[in-house]
């Protein structure tokens, strides 16, 4: 096996390399599955987090980008414009829910945290291996024009973050 | 579709890391979740569609004339954990100009800006999984982590290799930099080998006479080597 290369941080200067005038937009505007994601990033202190990037990943619909890439505003928060995800194939077969696969990285983070965006709080063979009292940090919330989703990185309400 | 290997304890940086101080409110304190690689975690996008400009690899001709400083060839080439190249995968670079400033609102080090630099490239790896950029050498620059904190000379890199498992992001630092010792980023890595595995190597190779110095430097993601031997036993 050859040795795998280390992480670091992004550090707080990505805005020069990373964003993408296309990057928040998986898809056509007038979609018809098109739903807006908004959140906000929070630190340990309850502060929004100005400098974190988000990227979300998902394998349905398959006839799409499935990515997209958002760096957080001055005031923490971020969108993103995406299709409506479906089930997928899970482990042993069973189905998961609709979810989209989420990274966060910052300033201060030295490796990304992962972690999931889940539309509701249903039958999923991940989801139902979360502590109840946490699972709802992993669930969107419906918002006006489509979901809302926080992320805490420290404290009270931390996101579930996880590893595989 | 196989599982991807974990990475060895020590090849990656605690998220708690005190001597970093921004990690100290950004770091979660709960236990991660370790959950099996679905069909989410083992695909990842495909990028490129994105049209690549002829001069997004080369950050040495992206203005109307040269940025200052000591023009380099950084080139490598991506590869899993089993050593296999990954091709056609997106390789982002971003950077600090010769005089080790970033074209960024918040760079408050007082070093010239450079009008012919913007220090962003990118650039897919070829069929065999190598990449190759034109640049400048970023210099060192302070920053208020500590009393007379400096960071080592660094380019920044981000990757995707085929699966949401393998995304990267990374620096890549230049042999024998005074800093490292100094330096609560680059030392986060716990282990020894794999800290150095981020300092990319000079080679005379590829070098252009009288015109650029050259450095070389292999990624190297998560492999799926692991499900090969599930198979064997």
């Amino acid at each position: 096996m050859t040795g795998l290369t280390p992480s670091q941080t992004v550090g707080p200067f990505f805005a020069i390399g990373l964003p993408f005038e296309a990057g928040p937009y998986a898809c056509e505007q007038d979609a018809p599955d098109a739903i807006w994601v908004r959140g906000t990033v929070y630190d340990g202190a309850g502060d929004p987090v100005p400098d974190a990037l988000i990227e979300t990943w998902q394998t349905s619909p398959t006839d799409f980008r499935g990515f997209t890439r958002c760096a957080t505003g001055p005031d923490g928060s971020y969108a993103i414009r995406t299709r409506r995800p479906g089930p997928v194939p899970g482990p042993d077969g069973r189905p998961q829910a609709p979810h989209l696969a989420v990274s966060v990285f910052a300033r201060g983070l030295l490796d990304r945290v992962v972690t999931r965006i889940y539309f509701e709080d249903g039958a999923d063979p991940i989801l139902s291996t979360v502590d109840p009292s946490r699972r709802a940090t992993l669930v969107a919330t419906p918002h006006e024009d489509g979901y809302r989703f926080d992320i805490r990185l420290q404290g009270e309400g931390e996101t579930v973050f996880f590893e595989f | 579709m196989g599982s991807y290997e974990k990475p060895p304890a020590g090849t990656h940086p605690p998220l708690d890391s005190p001597s970093y101080g921004s990690s100290r409110l950004r770091h979660p304190t709960m236990t991660p979740l370790v959950i099996p690689q679905t069909v989410t975690e083992v695909t990842g996008p495909v990028l490129g569609e994105r049209d690549l400009g002829p001069l997004d690899a080369d950050l040495t001709r992206q203005h109307a004339g040269e940025p200052l400083g000591e023009r380099i060839v950084v080139h490598g080439r991506v590869l899993d954990g089993d050593g296999r190249p990954i091709p056609d995968t997106l390789v982002e670079v971003w950077q600090a100009n010769a005089a080790g400033r970033y074209l960024h609102d918040l760079d408050r080090h007082p070093a010239p800006l450079d009008p012919n630099f913007s220090g962003a490239g990118r650039c897919l790896t070829d069929a065999q999984g190598r990449y190759r950029f034109v640049t400048v050498k970023p210099g060192a620059y302070p920053w208020k982590n500590h009393h007379n904190a400096w960071r080592p000379a660094h380019i920044h890199f981000s990757l995707f290799g085929r699966a949401f498992t393998q995304r990267l992001v990374t620096q890549m630092y230049f042999p024998g930099d005074p800093l490292f010792d100094h330096d609560p980023i680059f030392n986060s890595v716990p282990d020894l080998a794999a800290r150095q595995r981020m300092v990319s190597a000079f080679d005379l190779e590829a070098t252009e006479p009288e015109w650029a110095l050259a450095y070389r430097w292999d990624v190297v993601l998560r492999g799926s080597h692991a499900s090969v031997f599930e198979d064997e036993s």
